[in-house]
């Protein structure tokens, strides 16, 4: 009795993957049919439609966009979000609780209302949309997403090692460089990661802040649904995923690789 | 160290002028401009009437949207909860060694963009899609169904977008039980079940009602699944605002519709902060 009970959790697990990953799946099979209308079936194999795909002017442009709005909102969100970070993790101070609650706040704000918030704003202060309203709105995004992170990473990093450094004669300075942050290092990195792929794949916000000149690929993605899917359009979609995917995992694998040593 | 009590606050300083110059401030912003007069030509006019609002509730069309919006967010979290409680508990209980793995599958969709997790429902789904084509193939139909474009279609979507979030919660929650609990309620001569329904059950509430609150709140504020897999009839609340913002340029009307929405988002967050504690749902999403 007991072996059937678990064989159904079991089963019930197996087919909510099913569920998850068959939309995928699709997504990438259908990138490779050759088939005018990329529908099932599968006519053959090719990559037809990745070749088209770097043919196309407007695709390079929106990733090269997103490349650098990512990278340069993981840059900046980790650099203000390790310190708020490790003030919360290392310091008591009053108002501790609210501050990072305000901070985590961002989660629970819908992303149309910060689109429409941030769009109104900038339009009071007569600037017109550009791609530093794009990397301001993605900072706020990310930012609560990089604090608990990264907090949760910071927490194993003990304070006695600092002071066994301070105590062995290591002025403030060189304890940091040398103690903290290669301790430090892989919070860092995760913060990073995970700030790039969220402003690489943002699409509910982006909507409201993008210009014809500043798209970015998701919101190019939208554009082309507009007269329906193609192949082109799960081409595209195969190639977010497999970037955007990839670099977690490569990071998992790198990072158990360095502890390791 | 009393000296260094600046130091926390300096440390701070970047993210929380970040979160309040483009955060607090702008969303303070659309609360007044809701309150302005939208002008038929140039910018729109200064002023503290209630016109966007009384626009909303002027007759049925704008409540039964915000009506639908609660209804689907209900209807996902309670499908998100059958459907995430039982693999979260099988994770939980399995010992196979690919348990890390597992989950890491289910987080998976977390780096797949939400605008490809959407329309790739479209090639399951379409008249050309996987099931149309299986059915037709089988000569169990002559002609396509049409399964897109309807609130069903709408479920799907945000089911497959929420479903790890819930998943997550309930699991972060099992994880912290002790299972010696299970061990001696087992001892005591409780059947399997009974330990799940007496211990199990009710200490994973807290980690059920986080993933709740995370999936309405986040059903409640999107717009890309009735937007490409719903049909007309199916718009919710944030379909709406970004009509009115991106569509017609109706910005003061289009801000009003943002109150209510974060309105009816702040009173929920709140009562559950109020009796539950919102950091349960944050400690999940940090693992």
């Amino acid at each position: 009795m007991k072996i059937s009970g678990w064989s159904l959790i079991r089963l019930y697990t197996i087919l909510v993957y099913v569920f998850m990953f068959a939309p995928i799946v699709a997504v990438v099979l259908l990138s490779f049919n050759p088939e005018q209308f990329g529908s099932f079936p599968m006519k053959g194999f090719s990559f037809r439609w990745y070749v088209k795909l770097a043919e196309n002017d407007a695709i390079l442009i929106a990733f090269k966009n997103s490349l650098i709005l990512g990278s340069l909102t993981s840059l900046l969100v980790t650099a203000i979000g390790i310190p708020a970070a490790m003030a919360f993790v290392r310091y008591e101070f009053p108002g501790k609780n609210s501050l990072n609650t305000l901070l985590l706040a961002p989660i629970m704000i819908p992303e149309v209302v910060l689109g429409v918030a941030l769009l109104i704003f900038i339009r009071w202060l007569q600037q017109p949309k550009s791609f530093l309203l794009l990397l301001f709105g993605h900072v706020v995004i990310t930012l609560p997403y990089v604090l608990l992170v990264v907090q949760a990473r910071l927490v194993g990093i003990r304070r006695e090692y600092e002071e066994a450094a301070l105590s062995l004669g290591a002025n403030p300075f060189q304890t940091f460089m040398e103690v903290t942050l290669p301790l430090l290092t892989p919070a860092i990195l995760a913060g990073m990661l995970f700030s790039f792929t969220i402003s690489f794949d943002d699409v509910t916000a982006t909507l409201f802040w993008a210009t014809a000149t500043n798209q970015t690929v998701p919101v190019k993605i939208f554009g082309m649904l507009r007269n329906s899917i193609s192949p082109e359009i799960n081409a595209l979609g195969t190639v977010m995923i497999i970037l955007t995917v990839s670099i977690p995992l490569l990071a998992g694998y790198l990072s158990r690789k360095l502890s390791k040593g | 160290m009393q000296n260094k009590s600046w130091k926390p606050w300096a440390m701070m300083a970047p993210s929380l002028s970040a979160v309040f110059l483009l955060l607090v401030i702008p969303v303070c912003f659309i609360v007044v401009y809701s309150f302005w007069l939208r002008a038929p030509t140039g910018a729109d006019i200064p002023a503290f009437q209630f016109g966007n609002y009384a626009k909303f509730f002027e007759d049925f069309f704008y409540p039964s949207i915000l009506i639908r919006t609660i209804r689907v967010a209900l209807e996902t979290v309670a499908l998100c909860l059958v459907m995430g409680y039982i693999p979260a508990y099988f994770f939980y209980r399995s010992e196979t060694r690919h348990k890390s793995l597992l989950l890491l599958l289910i987080m998976l969709p977390f780096w797949i963009s939400f605008i490809i997790r959407t329309l790739s429902w479209i090639n399951i789904l379409g008249e050309t899609g996987l099931i149309n084509h299986l059915l037709l193939k089988f000569g169990i139909l002559n002609e396509p169904l049409s399964l897109l474009y309807n609130e069903g279609a709408v479920l799907l979507g945000l089911i497959q977008y929420l479903l790890p979030f819930m998943i997550l919660n309930v699991y972060v929650s099992l994880e912290g039980i002790d299972k010696s609990l299970l061990e001696a309620a087992r001892s005591l001569g409780c059947t399997e079940w009974q330990a799940f329904r007496e211990v199990t059950l009710p200490l994973s509430l807290p980690g059920v009602s986080a993933g709740c609150l995370l999936v309405f709140v986040l059903t409640a504020g999107t717009y890309l699944p009735p937007m490409i897999l719903g049909g007309p009839g199916n718009d919710m609340i944030a379909n709406l605002i970004f009509k009115r913002v991106i569509g017609t340029l109706d910005w003061p009307f289009g801000s009003a519709i943002s109150v209510l929405l974060l309105a009816l988002l702040g009173v929920i967050v709140f009562t559950y902060n109020r009796y539950l504690g919102i950091n349960q749902v944050f400690k999940s999403l940090s693992s």
